[in-house]
């Protein structure tokens, strides 16, 4: 069983935030009205966080980096989770099972990384999304909690494909969207239980770290730091 | 002993049940206007969603969750209080226990409600039963509280079967509710042990329980890894502070229906003033918790929990933080610790200032940590809707009617106990006493009085 994981090299990015984008139409995300994103409701599962801003004022270099669920080994959503309505799968992504979430967001309140969304309200679609709606992904009712599944669907289409071509998946059958349409090919996925995976050598560099690994979290969704 | 003869003595206390003044109509249409208000808030937020509230993405509980917790806290002034008192034979319990429990059945009631009206989707409630995960904190929480709720609804009753069966023997319009209540209960020396028997065994059992339940809504908070939650403290803290608004709760109550219902004869300043002393203790304690909690933040300074801790001591819930300081500490120790001002207004005055103090505590336990996470988000400020204002009113208004409409059904001072203080207790506790001093010691006397308590 492989156990999926990500790198992202802060070097390469740019914060160009393409990621953002296509992971909002991957998993058709819901786009809120002006007035809840400005009372903090915008929802996004991958998420542009600005760390600090390096240099004065004009010549500022902020330091950013792409924050997606971390997908942790030890995730303290599933612990709370009164339903299960969170789980840790065998291959270790994180995954929600909307139709069983009560929106209590004691996951919520309980992830470090506050990556978690909450459908407050669902609201009418602009008329343009029609088009881009993704068919794999359920879309999701209001009260119910959602955040990066690794785009579960992927891997689910990759794996039947497999299937019925009768081979074992391959490395670059699956990747999540975020990590196809990085223009500077700054985020590596794979298995990380693989030693000859790119996101495995990704991982030993001596650059890498994990968001908030103190708190035993395990992240498997790690960094390789901006250097100069 | 027949229970025909007990009636004259103690008609003011009956005089609630058989007499409706028009004020009470009045109140009774107001705050049913308020609750139908919150209803109709509930309602909306059904059909709108969570939307309807002011919560939002890193402040995802909040005044329901504080409600709930408040609520919860409040309950503490019965079940715990009563049971505490006649384990350690206070006798000047007799006519507190029965308000405090009543107390705690109706603010468990509403409070246990509030995690429901919190909930996104409250249709898949029963998801909890079906799929419930016991490593949940939340399923312990349901578990707890229901036990709470049903232990303390009974520690209610049983000890009211005496003044249910008084009030069958008089008839009246609501005779055959009585006469169902009263468990066919006449005073017969058996049933009477028995009666006994059940009071003990129930306050025993009601005290783990109570202490439970809000260890384990502190442990909510404190299973999480959140800066402000996590912390081994949080539990007896909680405890301790659901006791303190217990006390504040219970001594507006009585003071209230002491007023309107004229129970002065009853309800003596002795009684506030030993409550009075209780709150105090509970005061200090109290801090003695909050500065042990807080001081071991401040001087480890780890930078996350310093953030929530700087919102709470100069950010943007200073004003809140340093409110509850003075209504939780300054105020109740000066006019609880003063001679001059322990007085029945004084005492009252402390206590609705713990109330609302320890409102505003669950207030800043709760929403500096949500609002503070420990990665660099844009957070705003969280203003509560309309519709959570309308919720928490209707709560209140709520536990006011319910209230009320108690005190048209059942005596609000246990008419038995006031009953058995003046008939045996007086004569029991001088053979106590005697038993206690050194010198003389009257055997045949302390033999019969330890019978009695047995």
């Amino acid at each position: 069983m492989p156990k999926y994981g990500m790198m992202i090299d802060l070097n390469k990015c740019t914060s160009c935030q393409a990621c953002v984008t296509a992971c909002k139409l991957e998993n058709n995300v819901q786009i809120v009205s002006e007035d809840d994103a400005q009372n903090g409701r915008a929802m996004f599962w991958m998420k542009m966080l600005t760390l600090e801003f390096d240099g004065d004022y004009p010549n500022i270099r902020p330091k950013a980096l792409p924050r997606n669920c971390m997908q942790c080994d030890e995730p303290s959503c599933i612990k709370v989770c009164p339903v299960r309505a969170t789980y840790k799968r065998p291959d270790g992504i994180v995954a929600q099972i909307y139709p069983q979430c009560i929106g209590c967001r004691y996951c919520m309140a309980n992830c470090p990384y506050t990556v978690k969304v909450f459908n407050w309200d669902r609201q009418a679609q602009p008329v343009q999304m029609e088009k881009t709606y993704d068919p794999d992904v359920s879309v999701r009712p209001k009260g119910v909690v959602e955040k990066c599944t690794f785009c579960i669907q992927r891997l689910q289409k990759a794996s039947e494909k497999a299937a019925v071509e009768h081979r074992k998946l391959e490395p670059g059958d699956y990747v999540p969207a975020c990590v196809e349409v990085c223009p500077v090919d700054a985020i590596t996925f794979g298995d990380l239980d693989d030693p000859k995976s790119e996101v495995t050598k990704a991982s030993r560099d001596y650059r890498a770290f994990g968001l908030l690994e103190e708190l035993g979290t395990v992240p498997k969704v790690r960094y390789l730091n901006a250097i100069e | 002993m027949s229970y025909q003869d007990l009636h004259d003595e103690d008609e003011v206390l009956f005089r609630p049940i058989y007499q409706t003044s028009r004020t009470f109509y009045v109140v009774v249409i107001a705050l049913a206007a308020v609750f139908l208000f919150g209803l109709g808030c509930y309602i909306h937020q059904l059909f709108y969603g969570l939307g309807a509230t002011g919560m939002d993405e890193p402040v995802s509980w909040a005044f329901y969750i504080v409600d709930f917790v408040f609520f919860i806290g409040i309950s503490h002034a019965g079940t715990l209080i009563s049971a505490i008192l006649r384990l350690s034979k206070a006798e000047w319990r007799r006519p507190i226990t029965r308000m405090a429990e009543v107390i705690t059945g109706i603010v468990l009631a509403i409070g246990g409600l509030h995690p429901i009206i919190d909930l996104g989707r409250p249709d898949r409630i029963l998801h909890l039963f079906e799929r419930g995960r016991l490593q949940s904190p939340l399923l312990w929480d349901l578990t707890s509280v229901t036990a709470y709720f049903t232990a303390s609804t009974i520690y209610l009753y049983v000890p009211m079967i005496p003044d249910i069966a008084l009030l069958r023997d008089r008839g009246g319009k609501l005779h055959n509710f009585y006469r169902i209540l009263a468990w066919g209960y006449k005073g017969t020396p058996r049933q009477k042990h028995a009666l006994e028997r059940a009071i003990n065994i129930l306050m025993v059992m009601v005290i783990p329980i109570a202490v439970s339940v809000h260890t384990i809504i502190a442990w909510i908070f404190g299973m999480t890894l959140q800066p402000g939650w996590h912390s081994t403290i949080f539990g007896p803290y909680f405890v301790v502070g659901a006791i303190y608004s217990g006390i504040a709760a219970l001594v507006i109550v009585m003071v209230t229906f002491r007023k309107i219902f004229h129970f002065e004869d009853y309800l003596k300043e002795i009684h506030f003033r030993y409550l009075g002393t209780l709150l105090l203790v509970v005061a200090l304690l109290w801090t003695y918790f909050t500065f042990a909690e807080f001081l071991t933040t401040f001087y480890g300074h780890e930078p996350a929990e310093m953030r929530v801790f700087l919102y709470k001591f100069i950010g943007a819930y200073a004003p809140f933080f340093w409110a509850m300081v003075f209504c939780n500490f300054l105020l109740p120790i000066v006019i609880l610790s003063n001679k001059k001002t322990k007085t029945i207004p004084g005492i009252l005055v402390a206590s609705i200032g713990v109330v609302i103090g320890m409102w505003l505590e669950r207030l800043i336990i709760i929403i500096p940590t949500l609002a503070n996470p420990r990665l660099p988000y844009p957070t705003g400020m969280y203003v509560p809707s309309i519709t959570e204002l309308g919720i928490a009113a209707a709560a209140t208004s709520a536990f006011v009617l319910g209230f009320m409409g108690f005190s048209k059904l059942f005596p609000l001072i246990s008419i038995w106990e006031t009953k058995e203080g003046r008939e045996h207790s007086i004569h029991e506790v001088s053979m106590r006493l005697r038993d206690y001093l050194p010198g003389q010691r009257d055997e045949a006397g302390v033999e019969a009085s330890v019978k009695a308590e047995i």
